[in-house]
């Protein structure tokens, strides 16, 4: 666990070395805390799996809230319209793929293949469509979050209701390639294929985010312009065009995390972001607005305990992230990695 | 007289003066004006929604707390009456019950997520709130042997607020205002009231949102109020008046959850069956918001303006898109577009627009103008010396 991680020169007594370790890392002490007590509560073999799902989920959740997170950060605009940009995602990556499959000159190639040009469609359109509702609807009302809260609420109206427009009320079924379906044994443990191809592509998506702001100059930007805005202005950088370039991947991203979450639940429906929003928001306030190291954790927290709790207390499993978060805010008020540092 | 009941804080402006006067008096005897069921619910439910507007209005308009919850207060009332209606059966000892239990719970909760989110930045409220409310939803919808899950409650009100009593042994006569308008028959717009339990109910309603609305706006005012004023414009400022803005905007949420708790118990009587879409959904937050955006934030007179409007608009724009569907068949997307089911999205237009257009709403407005016609009428008219006009909140 993590006092063990946090070692000092100085050899100070365990209580303060504790207390050092839990400020300076406390999403390692939460992950490893919300772990270790349900390894006590249900048996190995459940446990690992449990793990492994909640990771899937949890990676998930971080792709969806990464975006989110990342736009309030960089520009103090609380997007309340992400759910909607979710479930568009998951719309247009479903019709690109079910297209695609349904296409006999591509019978040949194998299903898995096709969710490659399915995402990029999606990422292409997503940040086509942020690109848009930043110019549309967030430009006018920068620096005022009352508008922007109403104005998000209104456009994730306009949102949700033409995707009824486009695509009907109706759920889509969207089932998942062969080579993603069904599971591996290993050690009297079965792993989902799918759960394992959800962790790695969110490992890389976070990577590759802090790969992007840690070594690249539109990744400097946007740490100075998170740190502070008005000097990257007068720096000579046109941060507007940096809020429309963010907001876009930010957007992007959300989109990306609905099809992923899509070919995760094998169906398709117009409230999945609205559903989804809210863990999203959980996710980001108890990371701590903002901040993406903070958003990955949190997200992996509430997906191990989302699994968890799925097992011992089904009734309380949505519930049980709400009160996490209720107790991380009464701990640390400004989440568990405050907003600088990206 | 009248300035007491107002507490001085007049419409200020004729058209507005006027409009609050025709719809007062449309509630007052709406039951004798438009017969069917479906206007009764229309009218129950212009009284209800004011409550919950008017008490959101206090928190958005007046302190700027951006609130997700607002409709869970409302479902917290209406539950706690619905189960001790149930469980105790239809008494008065039950609604007594119901409603001590709908409210303290309200303060409860408002004030336990007051305490550990209000001390940080704005906008973690509405997060908080939002997170909250998601959450009790499923709460509400998981437990359901205790709260009738999705299904919800149908439960029975003691007999004499139901539909089944009358007060009066023959029928009162009632005039039928719009078919009256539609056929000009004098004589035929007569019809039968039956002073029935529902009657009664509904007079409850409406002398609780008139009291709703008067109280309210002698609260917001007064100190209390001025000071909520003072931390929407700048908190900073207020603290370092001396005020501590944690307290006033703490109290402000928890008399805030409980007049929506309060509307909710009513609403449960006035509708005898709730389900979490009739009364938690986000739906319902949404609307509200709507309604307390589109009347114009920080007025009071705006939640009854903006409420009359939203409610009659989901009622009606609905009947006028089908006529603009079937106009459009030809085109399929535009059609699909102008759907009656799609009301929703031309109000989200409507609304993003206003928000846009006329930040402060209907009221804001009207208020705005009648502000530049006495400007104007001071300024050509040099007899009289130009009058300040005094500051409009909001």
């Amino acid at each position: 666990m993590s006092e063990t991680t946090q070692g000092s020169p100085a050899r100070p007594s365990w209580r303060t070395r504790i207390a050092a370790a839990l400020e300076a890392r406390p999403h390692y002490l939460l992950l490893g805390l919300v772990a270790v007590i349900a390894l006590f509560v249900m048996p190995l073999n459940v446990w690992v799996s449990l793990t492994v799902a909640g990771l899937a989920m949890g990676l998930i959740l971080f792709v969806v809230s990464s975006g989110m997170t990342l736009i309030f950060g960089l520009m103090g605009v609380l997007n309340l319209a992400h759910g909607a940009f979710i479930t568009v995602g998951a719309y247009i990556g479903a019709s690109v793929f079910l297209m695609l499959a349904g296409w006999p000159a591509l019978a040949a190639v194998s299903q898995a293949l096709l969710i490659i040009p399915a995402a990029l469609a999606t990422l292409a359109a997503a940040a086509l469509l942020g690109l848009v509702f930043e110019r549309v609807f967030i430009k006018p009302v920068y620096d005022d979050h009352l508008r922007q809260i109403l104005v998000t609420v209104g456009g994730a109206i306009i949102i949700a209701e033409l995707i009824v427009v486009f695509w009907g009320a109706h759920e889509i079924p969207l089932p998942r390639p062969d080579v993603l379906r069904g599971a591996f044994v290993f050690g009297g443990v079965a792993f989902e294929k799918y759960r394992l191809f959800a962790v790695g592509v969110g490992l890389a998506v976070y990577w590759g985010m802090l790969a992007v702001i840690q070594y690249t100059r539109v990744g400097l930007l946007i740490r100075a312009g998170v740190e502070n805005g008005e000097m990257v202005q007068a720096l000579g950088y046109r941060i507007k065009l940096l809020f429309i370039a963010v907001f876009a991947a930010g957007t992007a991203l959300g989109a990306f995390g609905g099809v992923l979450w899509g070919f995760y639940e094998e169906l398709i429906h117009i409230e999945m972001g609205e559903h989804l929003l809210v863990d999203v928001i959980i996710v980001i306030i108890m990371g701590g607005l903002g901040s993406i190291t903070g958003c990955f954790y949190s997200a992996l927290v509430v997906g191990l305990l989302t699994n968890y709790m799925g097992f011992v207390a089904p009734t309380f499993s949505e519930f049980s992230s709400i009160v996490l978060m209720v107790l991380v805010l009464m701990w640390r008020p400004q989440g568990l990695i405050p907003v600088v540092k990206v | 007289m009248m300035h007491r009941l107002l507490s001085g804080d007049y419409p200020r402006s004729a058209v507005l003066s006027t409009l609050v006067v025709v719809i007062v008096l449309a509630l007052a005897f709406a039951p004798f004006l438009f017969p069917g069921p479906l206007a009764y619910r229309t009218y129950s439910s212009i009284c209800l929604f004011t409550m919950l507007v008017l008490s959101y209005d206090i928190l958005l308009g007046y302190t700027r707390i951006i609130s997700f919850a607002h409709a869970m207060f409302y479902g917290i009332g209406a539950y706690a009456m619905a189960i001790a209606l149930r469980d105790i059966g239809p008494n008065w000892t039950a609604m007594a019950v119901g409603m001590t239990a709908g409210l303290t719970t309200a303060l409860a909760v408002a004030f336990v997520i007051a305490l550990f989110s209000l001390r940080v930045r704005a906008v973690f409220f509405a997060l908080v709130t939002l997170a909250v409310a998601v959450g009790f939803m499923t709460l509400v919808s998981k437990l359901y042997t205790f709260t009738g899950g999705e299904d919800g409650i149908a439960f029975q009100v003691p007999f004499v607020l139901g539909p089944g009593y009358t007060f009066t042994e023959s029928p009162v006569p009632g005039f039928d205002l719009v078919g009256f308008l539609g056929s000009g028959d004098l004589a035929g717009s007569v019809f039968d009231v039956r002073t029935s339990g529902a009657l009664l109910v509904y007079y409850v309603l409406f002398v609780a949102a008139i009291g709703v609305f008067l109280a309210l706006l002698r609260m917001m005012n007064s100190p209390f109020g001025r000071v909520c004023q003072a931390i929407r414009e700048n908190e900073f400022r207020a603290e370092a008046l001396g005020y501590r803005t944690v307290v006033f905007r703490t109290i402000n949420v928890c008399i805030s959850a409980m007049i929506a708790a309060f509307a909710g118990a009513l609403a449960a009587v006035s509708l005898r069956y709730i389900s979490p879409d009739a009364v938690l959904s986000f739906d319902l937050m949404v609307n509200i918001l709507l309604m307390t955006v589109i009347g114009g934030m920080g007025t009071l007179y705006g939640a009854i303006v903006g409420t009359t409007l939203f409610v009659l608009a989901e009622t009606y724009l609905q009947s006028l898109l089908a006529l603009a569907h079937d106009a459009s068949a030809p085109l399929p997307l535009l059609a699909a577009m102008l759907d009656p089911e799609r009301w929703y999205l031309w109000l989200g237009v409507l609304f993003v627009l206003s928000v846009y257009f006329f930040p402060r709403g209907i009221v804001g407005q009207l208020r705005a103008r009648a502000r530049r016609r006495a400007h104007r009428r001071a300024t050509t008219d040099a007899a009289n010396p130009p009058q300040n006009p005094s500051e409009t909140p909001g």
